[in-house]
Parts: C-alpha cells; sequence; structure tokens
C-alpha cells in the first residue's frame, strides 16, 4: 500500500537526494517560515547551512538571525511567535542544555515553537554521535517530542509538527528528534511535494486573542504566584491531553492530502503483529534492529519491531495494547536514567509504567546501547533477542538493565 | 510569499517642548506595586508615556516585573510580556524581527510599532550582557533597550550586581568585623561601553527621572533614530540604598552634580552632555560624593579612607578620561611616548 501510494504521488512531487537536516529544511520553505535563529553546534546545525542557503537564493523569504548562544536563540523565536510569526530553532547536545531556562517557558506561552534537536551526547566527555538524553530532559515541561527514523519522515513531520503546535487547541511547542550522523547527515530519496498541497494542509498561524499587538494589548506572563500557578499548570496538562486527537486528526489529514504517510501516528509496527519478542527502540536504531529481525525470521524466530516515534504524548494506551500480545518485550534504550528504577533508560521506564494497569503484561527486559553514537551490531541484538526468549519461557523480568556492546 | 514594499519606518516622535506640553494620556497605571519612593517605576511610567500607545513593551525578570506587573492588576495600558532574567535582548530582537516579517510578507499592517525592552541592572549589565550587546550589532531591527539601574538585584533583597557602586552594603556584601568592605569592584561603565563597542547603534543616552522631561526626549528621540538604541536609567532605591523615601529626587540630582553618574547621549558618534553634567564638563565645580554617599545607608559604614577612594575614581573619570564621564581610554603623555618608541 505504501509502494502504491508513493507511486500517485510521484507525478506532482519531486524527488531529491538529501539528508534528514535537508528534508526539514525543505519542509520550511513549504511552510513559508517567518523567523528562524541559528546557533552552530553539531549535528544539528546542518539544517541551519541548508536554511541559509535557501534564504541567499530567495527560495524563502523569513527573517534569519546568527544568535549569539542558543540562549538568546529560542528566546528570539519565541518572541517572534508572540506577535504572529511562523518561527523555527532548534540545537544538540549541551546547547540544547544551554537554552534550558527558554525551553522551560515557552510551554506555559503557549508558543508553538518547532525545533530541531539533532540528538547528541551531552558533554563531559565530548562526542558528536547520539544519545537521546538531551531531547529528554523537556519531557516533563510540554514539549510535544517525537522522533524520526527517514529523510521522507523528517519532511513529513516537520509540516504535520506545525499543524499540530499551532493548533489553537494545543499552541504548544514540538520538538523533531533526528539521531546524530545517522539521519542529520545521512542522505536519501525524498519526496517534496508541491506547495499548493502544504497549503491545504496547514492553515496559516493565528495567535488570536493571545496576539502581542498594539490593537490587542494584552499582559503576558505577569507573577501569578500561588494564586494561578496551577491552574495554568492544569491548562497545559488539557492541552497536551488534547494533542492526542489533534496529532490523529493531522496524520489523518496528511493522509488524504499526500498520499502517504502512516495509519499508525503513535508508533511503526515491523513485523509485530504475529511476533513472540517485541524490540522497542526509536530513531534510526530500527535499521540495525530490522535487519538483525529478518536474519532471525529467517531461523524461525518471530521476532517484531515497534519504533516509537511519539514520545510526548506517549502513547500509553496503544503500547499496552500492542505490546500485550508479546510473550515479552525487550526495551532498547539509547539513553541513561542514572538511579531510576531498575537503573533503565528512560523509555523502558515509561513502558513499564504504561503497561502497569494493563490485562497482560508480559515479562519486559531493558537494555541500553549505542550510546555516544556507537553502531550497535547484530551480535548485540541476537544477544537481546536471546534473553527475550529465556525471559518469556521463564516467564517473568529479570529486574536488570543489560548494556549492550560495552567494553567491561 | 513575495514581500511587499515595506520601508521599516520609524514613527516620527517631536520632542516635548516643556513640562506643560507633555501628552496628560497615561500607559502605565494603578496596579502596580513597588515600594514608596520607587524611582525606577517612574521610570517606567515616563518611558511608555513617551512612547505612546503604538508600544510593545518586554519585561525581564525584576523589581518591574515581579512588584510591577501581577496577574489581575496589571499597570500596563500597551501590550506588556515578560522576558526571562538575561532576555531583553532577545525579547527585544525577536519582537522586533516578528514584527517586520510579517509586515515584509504582507501578513500584518504595515505600521511603526515600537518595541521597547527593559532589564534591570542585574539582567542587562550583568546576566543580559550579551544578549543585549548582540541585538545592538543588528541595524536593521528597531528597538530600544532601557536600563534601569537601581544598582543592586532589588526584587531578590539587595545583592550586589555588576552595577553596585563601590563597597556599598548589601546582603551579598555586609560590613563585618573582620572585613569592612566585601564588595571592591568598580561599577560597569554600561552606556559608555555600549556606544563604544556597538559602532553601528546610532543612539546611546543615560537619564535619569529626575530630570523628566530630558529624560522622555531621549526615549523620543531613541524610538525615532531606530535600529537598535541603549538607554541607562540610574534609578535610586529607597530600599536597597536605604534613605528615606522622599528623597529619591534629591539623590537623583546629587547622583549628577557630584558627577558620579553623567547625564548624556551619543547620537551618530558624538557626545553631547545634558544639564549639570554639561556644567562639569565646562568646568563648574563638582559636589563632593560624600555629600551623596552619607545621605545612604548602604554607605553608613565608610570610613574618611573609603569616602576618599570614591572621590579618587571619580575624579579620575572627569580630569584623566579621554572623554569625560564616557570614555575612560587615555592618551599616551609625550613622556611616555617617548619611553615606548625606544
Amino acid at each position: 500500500m505504501a509502494i502504491a501510494t508513493a507511486t500517485q504521488a510521484a507525478s506532482e512531487d519531486k524527488e531529491l537526494l538529501i539528508s534528514g537536516s535537508e528534508a526539514v529544511a525543505e519542509a520550511l520553505v513549504l511552510v513559508d517560515l517567518d523567523v528562524v535563529t541559528a546557533y552552530p553546534i553539531r549535528p544539528y546545525d546542518t539544517v541551519m547551512q541548508a536554511i541559509a542557503k535557501k534564504i541567499a537564493n530567495g527560495q524563502l523569504v523569513a527573517e534569519y538571525i546568527v544568535a549569539e548562544g542558543e540562549h538568546s536563540q529560542f528566546e528570539i523565536v519565541k518572541h517572534a511567535s508572540t506577535v504572529g510569526a511562523r518561527v523555527f530553532c532548534g540545537s544538540s547536545g549541551v546547547g540544547w542544555m544551554y537554552a534550558m531556562e527558554c525551553l522551560v517557558v515557552t510551554p506555559p506561552l503557549r508558543v508553538p515553537m518547532v525545533a530541531l534537536v539533532g540528538n547528541r551526547a551531552l558533554d563531559d566527555p565530548g562526542a558528536f554521535g547520539v544519545e537521546h538524553n538531551d531531547a529528554l530532559v523537556v519531557r516533563d515541561l510540554g514539549w510535544m517530542l517525537c522522533w524520526i527514523d527517514t529523510s521522507q519522515e523528517a519532511l513529513d513531520t516537520t509540516l504535520i509538527a506545525y499543524r499540530v503546535a499551532e493548533d489553537r487547541r494545543i499552541f504548544l511547542p514540538l520538538a523533531i528528534s533526528a539521531d546524530g550522523a545517522f539521519l542529520t547527515h545521512s542522505q536519501a530519496i525524498t519526496l517534496v511535494p508541491p506547495k499548493e498541497k502544504v497549503d491545504r494542509f496547514l492553515p496559516r498561524y493565528d495567535r488570536g486573542d493571545l496576539l502581542l499587538h498594539p490593537d490587542n494589548p494584552i499582559t503576558v506572563a505577569p507573577q501569578a504566584n500561588e494564586d494561578w500557578v496551577i491552574e495554568i499548570r492544569r491548562q497545559n496538562d488539557e492541552a497536551m491531553k488534547r494533542a492526542v486527537g489533534v496529532i490523529e486528526e493531522a496524520y489523518a489529514d496528511f493522509r488524504r492530502i499526500f498520499g502517504r504517510g502512516p495509519e499508525n501516528p503513535w508508533f511503526e509496527e515491523y513485523m509485530a503483529e504475529d511476533a513472540d519478542v517485541i524490540l522497542i527502540g526509536m530513531g534510526t536504531i530500527s535499521l540495525p534492529l530490522k535487519v538483525a529481525i529478518r536474519e532471525l525470521r529467517a531461523k524461525g524466530k518471530k521476532v517484531g519491531l515497534i519504533r516509537l516515534r511519539w514520545f510526548r504524548p506517549f502513547p500509553f494506551e496503544r503500547l499496552a495494547q500492542a505490546l500485550g500480545r508479546a510473550k515479552a518485550i525487550g526495551v532498547i534504550d539509547r539513553d541513561y536514567s542514572f538511579g531510576s528504577p531498575f537503573h533503565s533508560g528512560v523509555v523502558a521506564n515509561e513502558i513499564r509504567a504504561a503497561m502497569y494497569n494493563a490485562d497482560t503484561r508480559p515479562p519486559l527486559l531493558s537494555f541500553i546501547c549505542g550510546l555516544g553514537g556507537r553502531e550497535v551490531m547484530l551480535e548485540d541484538v541476537y544477544k537481546a533477542v536471546d534473553m527475550c526468549y529465556a525471559a518469556a519461557t521463564a516467564g517473568k523480568s529479570d529486574s536488570k538493565t543489560h548494556w549492550l556492546g560495552v567494553r567491561e | 510569499m513575495a514581500e511587499t514594499t515595506f520601508t521599516n519606518a520609524t514613527q516620527v516622535l517631536e520632542p516635548f517642548r516643556g513640562i506643560k506640553k507633555v501628552t496628560i494620556e497615561e500607559y502605565f497605571t494603578s496596579g502596580h506595586r513597588t515600594c514608596q519612593g520607587c524611582e525606577s517605576a517612574l521610570v517606567m511610567k515616563l518611558m511608555v508615556k513617551a512612547a505612546g500607545p503604538r508600544t510593545i513593551v518586554l519585561g525581564s525578570t525584576g523589581c518591574m516585573y515581579v512588584a510591577n506587573t501581577t496577574y489581575y492588576t496589571t499597570p500596563w495600558v500597551v501590550p506588556w510580556m515578560h522576558t526571562q532574567l538575561g532576555s531583553s535582548g532577545s525579547a527585544a530582537l525577536g519582537t522586533a524581527a516578528g514584527l517586520k516579517v510579517l509586515m515584509r510578507k504582507g501578513k500584518m499592517k504595515a505600521e511603526p510599532i515600537n518595541v521597547i525592552a527593559f532589564c534591570g541592572d542585574g539582567g542587562g549589565a550583568d546576566m543580559g550582557l550579551g544578549a543585549i550587546s548582540a541585538t545592538m550589532t543588528h541595524k536593521e531591527y528597531n528597538s530600544l533597550i532601557l536600563l534601569y539601574d537601581n544598582e543592586s538585584y532589588a526584587n531578590t533583597d539587595i545583592q550586589l550586581s555588576g552595577m553596585t557602586p563601590y563597597g556599598a552594603h548589601t546582603t551579598f556584601s555586609p560590613p563585618g568585623k573582620a572585613k569592612r568592605i566585601i564588595h571592591t569592584r568598580w561599577k560597569k561603565n554600561m552606556a559608555g561601553m555600549m556606544a563604544a563597542g556597538h559602532p553601528e547603534s546610532r543612539y546611546v543616552a543615560t537619564v535619569c527621572a529626575s530630570y523628566a522631561v530630558e529624560m522622555m526626549n531621549k526615549v523620543r528621540r531613541a524610538l525615532s533614530i531606530g535600529g537598535p538604541t541603549f538607554i541607562h536609567s540610574l534609578d535610586p532605591c529607597p530600599k536597597g540604598w536605604d534613605y528615606d523615601p522622599m528623597l529619591s529626587h534629591e539623590l537623583g540630582e546629587l547622583a549628577i552634580e557630584t558627577g558620579i553618574f553623567p547625564l548624556y547621549e551619543v547620537e551618530d558618534g558624538v557626545v553631547k552632555y545634558y544639564g549639570k553634567t554639561k556644567a562639569i564638563v565646562e568646568g563648574r565645580p563638582r559636589k563632593p560624593v560624600r555629600e551623596y554617599l552619607l545621605k545612604q545607608g548602604r554607605f553608613a559604614h565608610f570610613t574618611e579612607e573609603d569616602l576618599s577612594y570614591f572621590q579618587e575614581k571619580v575624579d579620575e573619570q572627569w580630569e584623566k578620561w579621554e572623554i569625560p564621564g564616557v570614555v575612560p581610554f587615555r592618551k599616551l603623555d609625550a613622556a611616555q611616548a617617548a619611553l615606548n618608541v625606544k
């Protein structure tokens, strides 16, 4: 089905060989971006290089500001958004951390900023490679978070991101995570739709009664203290809950207009339908996992993959449903959460929590691998799958977290 | 989207010719909760009165946010938004850029809208210095950054900032038995730094609300000239400086008459002195700094030695600086130059 719709669309779509970052930049031209701020840090900065070129060539008319640090980078677009501009920003690793104060204030201000996080290991020691801890630090703050896997998904998700974030029912910022190097710098054939289709899909950003303008002289973010803060937190919570429906609506519309895109926005299922063991991961780790799964299937082992796209809002009900039918679950984190329950990664504990009220709770094993951009080897995956089978036979989890591919 | 014919024009705000010509409309009214005698609240009122109704104000964290702008009792008649402590520069830049692009692309009715971001001395001269500096180089965006300087982090209990005068008693620099002076740094020369360090900013000025019409006219000048502009306002603070609130205006006057705080503007690179400062530059004697310092409890622990040190530093700024009160460089004297040649 995916192949059929792609062929259908091909007549109008432009085919380009581009990286994940370049695909995001293509989408930003299509959404007629207004203000963008850049600051260099690898690997996300490739998107800013691509945008700068597009502005220089006249493909995009936007204010392009090179800030003097990530804090300013995020504050500038935050303020531009409050006067009605469609904005884009992004960062990686410790750069994202440098902007932390601004990341905190953006959701309660109901600023629908879209950002690209080129996932990168946090300092120290220095490493350019991928870890998901950078983006994950905002998981509790009202940012919508998703992880992408291909250039095509980068472009499509950027279009969807503006549609969701700028929906008046939501008005929350959204960060798209792309694995550093593996996606930000890797090229693939990508379909770029015509602008006319994008205009049908994405309405203009309308800030409405929240617009900061002399015709609408409001006071934004006064000192509220205990009189009102809990109510404001509750409003954010409600917006995040509403995001579930708005995301599903957006993906359905996307499929209708562009003729591609997943039916299930929340996660990709790869041979998971009949699987005894389901592996779970986010981002480009899907590639080695899929290769391993095909090899294992050839040997008669029924293994499948769930690649999580959306982390916030977290699709806990659908996940519990999809995972309940497996005999064992293996969660592979490309992140860490030192001192957490079972000393697991972040995703494993989110899934444990999601499964707590489920009718069937298969044994869950937790793995950490690929930190700092280390390649995930097939042998590591086979080892993890073997452990999952053992847990399935035993009928219980081992309450440990297994680090794969580490020199001990 | 295609670009429209957008001019990036500013509002034309002619100076008020005397106090009786000042507009009666207020855009900062009741609702604020600042202390009795708060000069900074007056600065807010005069600033936005000078700017007029087609203005957006961004306020970074500090007294003029926390004490001044409370939910349900906002004093702001014009649109107002909070920004983070170190973000006044970014707030000005982002707001100006947002307005500009929407007008350029025909998404918003084109009209000149004033953008003013204010910051305290902590937010502006300490934490937000980098962001303000960056904004001061973006000549294509019209904005004014106003630093209201009450010489401490006055909202959080009076802690010293990079703008607190030498030796002042703050909660982070209390005089004690072993050490009389904890705060040994000399205050930053903020307006001079802004003017000297950002050659494409067309307007930098210092003001004091004790001279209200002059202050408003400098705000109007900054907004009319456009590009990034900067105004530094010295604001006596009864709570932080420890004096009777009725003396706020008098202390402002004394700061200028003693030569501690000069009133000037730098427009297109040309320095122009104002009022009593002008008289000082022309040779009129300055009042001794002790007349100013000893009226304030924060200097109550000063000995004669401290007062002399303070006086010497102020003398230096008038007698030795290349541009008195503004730029602290000195020309090499002839004897020194001869030594250097060798």
